[in-house]
Parts: structure tokens; C-alpha cells; sequence
């Protein structure tokens, strides 16, 4: 029996059939529909899936005039950082990685962070931040966001000077784990803000609040809130881009406008998301490791559906390392990068990426 | 794995019109609207916007910046500035310009 050559969500190698594809497909978007509570793709979305997949070519893009917009996390990590970030530790600097992502690169969007990409170590050097996004303004035509992650985790001890709520827990203070979120989301929230308000002056089209609620729930109310601050007070842009595809409950009971956020899932965090004032929304669906990458892609392509069918803002979906379908590796395959993206734009009728 | 995404299913910034719609996008114009804005004000489809021997000639004509280095065409705020008129949109860098060189009375030759 003819045999494809594929990926597993690990990016190694694999030999499966059309039928194997097939069925991989409809129990990848399936699962994502028990899940997320949300529609199944249809035939005719699996039919292109399984093209997709089932097709040789190495590379697979978008079909002319359906190429949608890009916007970047991490800065220019990818050229000047280390394998931490997937980089390749280019001898150049900031200035310079910009504007080749600009124009050797052509990137629709870009943007300036640190290579310490948290709100909370790249306060203190605000100032160089500032300078090279003043001088970026000089010299770039495309829009170029600061980002940051607002990262609540770096906020607890041993890192920061609250109570970690992953020592209270097991313990069973569950309410002192609760107090010191609630405590440490201010603090969160100020610096956000803060940061934010000093790229303003500095003309930055936008901030790219990134990985959000990666430590759950109570990060995700301090975003939502900086979020409808920075768009209420400033005239830049704001893209919201998560860290997970639910809302992790460590708090358990923070709400926003009367909305849980322990236990949302993307179409559900899209909406708070809108209502807080973004501009772009940036969801996230996790890769499983042990399932191909058809199943990955169509489980993830089923949740982008259920948040662009409702979504009045655009979508930039997140495809990266263990997300959106890309495999969990250091070196992304890019047969599957590229089928990942495309699918997310052609089926999930993202706006971007 | 980012290039990998900008050539199989990027618009191209400005090797074609993908940092004009994504200025629109930044309005909270979704992408369908978005282009369909930013090929009204340049006066053409929406396929042509993506199409980079086309824009690459537009740009030239309408002085907003070009991807390829080349001497007298508007460059970062300039080519800003002529984005802000063309797209009737603000741009913050191009809002600070102005805040910069506002005269105070100032005689001039």
C-alpha cells in the first residue's frame, strides 16, 4: 500500500497511509470539538487537510491572493539570541535584525524586545529599549510593536518578592495561594502599563503582550486589564498572544467583567480579549507529542474555526515550537511549518500569523 | 520557521502592500476588510496587492518606501508620512516628527 511521508507531533519521521491521514484528520478536529464545546471541521475542510498532507512537495503555501499578515514574538530572538529561543546567535544587533526582517525577510509587522523577554528584567533597562525603538521609527516603513511577556511567575519568590502560590498549594493554603496572586496581578498589571506608556513617546505602532497567562488565571486578568488601559490611554495597538490553549486555574476564581477565566478556551479568551480593547488577538493550541502532525493541524485548525467565526478583531494565530500544529522541536521541519500556517489561513480563516 | 511562514503564506510587508494592511489590521480591520480598504486607496484588486512585480512599481510611483535599496525613494519616516496621507491614517513615529520640528516662530531666509 502506498505509504505518505509525514511528521509526528515530535517532528520525527513517519510513513502513513492516505487512509491513516484520513482518519488522523477527522479525530484530531473531533477531539477539538468534545473539548472546546465547537464545531467539527467539514468534509470539505478534511478533504483539504488531507491534500494537504498527502501532497509531496516539500513546501505548501497559501493559494495566490489569500496571503495574510504576520506578526512576530520574541523580537529579533530568532537571529541574535540562542537556542533558548530557537536563535542562531548572530553577530548583529537589534537594529540591524530589524531591518533585515523588514527587508531580506519581508515581514509585514516587527518588533522591538528584549532578549530578556519579560515585562519585569526589561523595566530596568527601559531606557535602551526606548532608544533603539526611537531609531528603528527613523529608519523602517513596516509597523514595529514592542513586546514583552508579562510573565506573573518571575513576580513570586525566589524571583520576586511575593509568596509562590506553587509552595502554598501543596501545603493546602489554598487561600494564602490565592491572596499572593491577587497581590502579585497589581503588581503585574502596573508594570505592563508602565512599560507600555514609555514606548509610546518613542512612537511604537503597537505592543505585543505575548505568552499570556502562562502561569493561568490570575496573569490573565492583570493582561486583560493593561490591555484596556494601554488602548484606552494610548494610541497604540495592542496583540494579545497566549501562552496555552485553556486558561490554567491556578487562582481558580478570578473573573473579568463577570467572565471566569480559569478553564477558557481560544474562542472564549478572544472575546474577553476584543472587550479589553485589543487589536489583534495571537491563540494558542498545544501540539500532543504522541499524535501525527495531521491530527495536531486539524485539531488545532477546528479551534482557530471556532475563533474566527465569531471574532470582530483579527486573528493571528500562533504557529510555533509545540503550537499551532508545529512540531515540539528546536529546529522546526518546514514541510510542516508551512503546511501548518497555510491550513490556519485557508481553513481556520485566520488573518494572520 | 518564521521565513518558512513568510514565503508560503505572507502578503511580504513592503516587497508588496502587507505593511500597508497591516497598519489596517492595527485599526482592527480584519483581513478581508483590511485589504479591501488598503486596494481601494491605491486603485487596484485586491490580488494585485499581494502581486510584488505590481507593487514594486506602485511603491516607486507613490514614493512610500520599496524593498530593495534604492537612492531617492522616501525611506522610514519620509516613506511614513506618505503611508499616513495615502491610507488617511495616524502614524505615532510620523506624530512625532511633527511634535520634533514644530517652529516656534522662527524667522526663516
Amino acid at each position: 500500500m502506498t505509504t505518505i511521508i509525514t511528521r509526528m507531533g515530535d517532528g520525527s519521521t513517519v510513513e502513513l497511509t492516505r487512509d491513516q491521514l484520513k482518519e488522523d484528520i477527522l479525530d484530531g478536529s473531533e477531539a477539538a470539538a468534545k473539548k472546546g464545546k465547537i464545531p467539527a471541521l467539514s468534509e470539505s475542510d478534511r478533504d483539504y487537510l488531507l491534500e494537504m498532507f498527502c501532497c509531496p512537495s516539500r513546501i505548501w503555501g497559501v493559494e495566490r491572493g489569500h496571503e495574510a499578515i504576520m506578526s512576530k514574538d520574541g523580537g529579533t530572538n530568532t537571529l541574535i539570541s540562542s537556542r533558548l529561543s530557537c536563535g542562531v546567535a548572530a553577530p548583529i544587533g537589534r537594529e540591524a535584525a530589524v531591518r533585515l526582517f523588514e527587508s531580506a525577510f519581508a515581514f509585514d509587522t516587527m518588533e522591538v524586545g528584549h532578549i530578556d523577554y519579560s515585562v519585569k528584567p526589561s523595566k530596568f533597562i527601559v531606557s535602551v529599549e526606548q532608544e533603539h525603538m526611537e531609531l528603528l521609527q527613523q529608519t523602517t516603513i513596516l509597523p514595529l510593536f514592542y513586546g514583552f511577556m508579562p510573565n506573573l511567575g518571575l513576580y513570586y519568590k525566589p524571583d520576586g518578592p511575593f509568596e509562590n502560590p506553587s509552595d502554598l498549594l501543596p501545603k493546602g493554603q489554598i487561600a494564602e495561594a490565592r491572596a499572593t496572586q491577587e497581590e502579585a496581578l497589581e503588581a503585574c498589571y502596573e508594570d505592563v502599563v508602565w512599560q507600555a506608556k514609555q514606548m509610546e513617546e518613542t512612537g511604537a505602532d503597537g505592543i505585543n503582550l505575548d505568552t499570556v497567562a502562562s502561569t493561568g488565571d490570575a496573569e490573565f486578568l492583570a493582561t486583560l486589564r493593561a490591555c484596556e488601559t494601554i488602548s484606552s490611554e494610548t494610541e497604540m495597538a495592542v496583540e494579545v498572544s497566549m501562552a496555552a490553549e485553556m486558561v490554567l486555574g491556578f487562582h481558580g476564581e478570578v473573573e473579568y467583567k463577570g467572565t471566569r477565566l480559569a478553564g477558557l478556551w481560544p474562542h472564549q479568551q478572544m472575546k474577553l480579549a476584543q472587550e479589553a480593547g485589543a487589536a489583534v488577538f495571537g491563540p494558542v493550541i498545544n501540539n500532543n507529542t504522541r499524535k501525527s502532525c495531521a491530527w495536531n493541524v486539524a485539531r488545532a485548525v477546528t479551534f482557530v474555526k471556532a475563533c474566527t467565526a465569531e471574532a470582530e478583531i483579527p486573528i493571528h494565530v500562533n504557529v510555533g515550537g509545540g503550537v499551532g500544529g508545529v512540531p515540539m522541536v528546536e529546529v522546526s521541519p518546514l514541510d510542516i511549518v508551512s503546511r501548518a500556517g497555510a491550513a490556519m489561513i485557508e481553513v481556520g480563516k485566520a488573518d494572520g500569523l | 520557521m518564521g521565513m518558512a511562514q513568510a514565503m508560503a503564506s505572507s502578503m511580504g510587508g513592503i516587497r508588496t502592500a502587507g505593511d500597508l494592511v497591516a497598519r489596517m489590521q492595527l485599526k482592527k480591520m480584519r483581513l478581508t476588510e483590511a485589504k479591501r480598504y488598503v486596494a481601494d486607496k491605491l486603485g487596484v484588486s485586491t490580488l494585485d496587492l499581494c502581486d510584488s512585480t505590481l507593487m514594486r512599481t506602485l511603491r516607486e510611483e507613490l514614493d512610500i518606501g520599496v524593498v530593495t535599496g534604492t537612492p531617492g525613494i522616501a525611506k522610514g519616516l519620509a516613506a511614513k508620512a506618505r503611508i499616513e496621507a495615502l491610507l488617511d491614517v495616524t502614524v505615532n513615529s510620523v506624530e512625532g516628527l511633527r511634535r520634533k520640528t514644530e517652529t516656534t516662530g522662527l524667522s526663516r531666509p
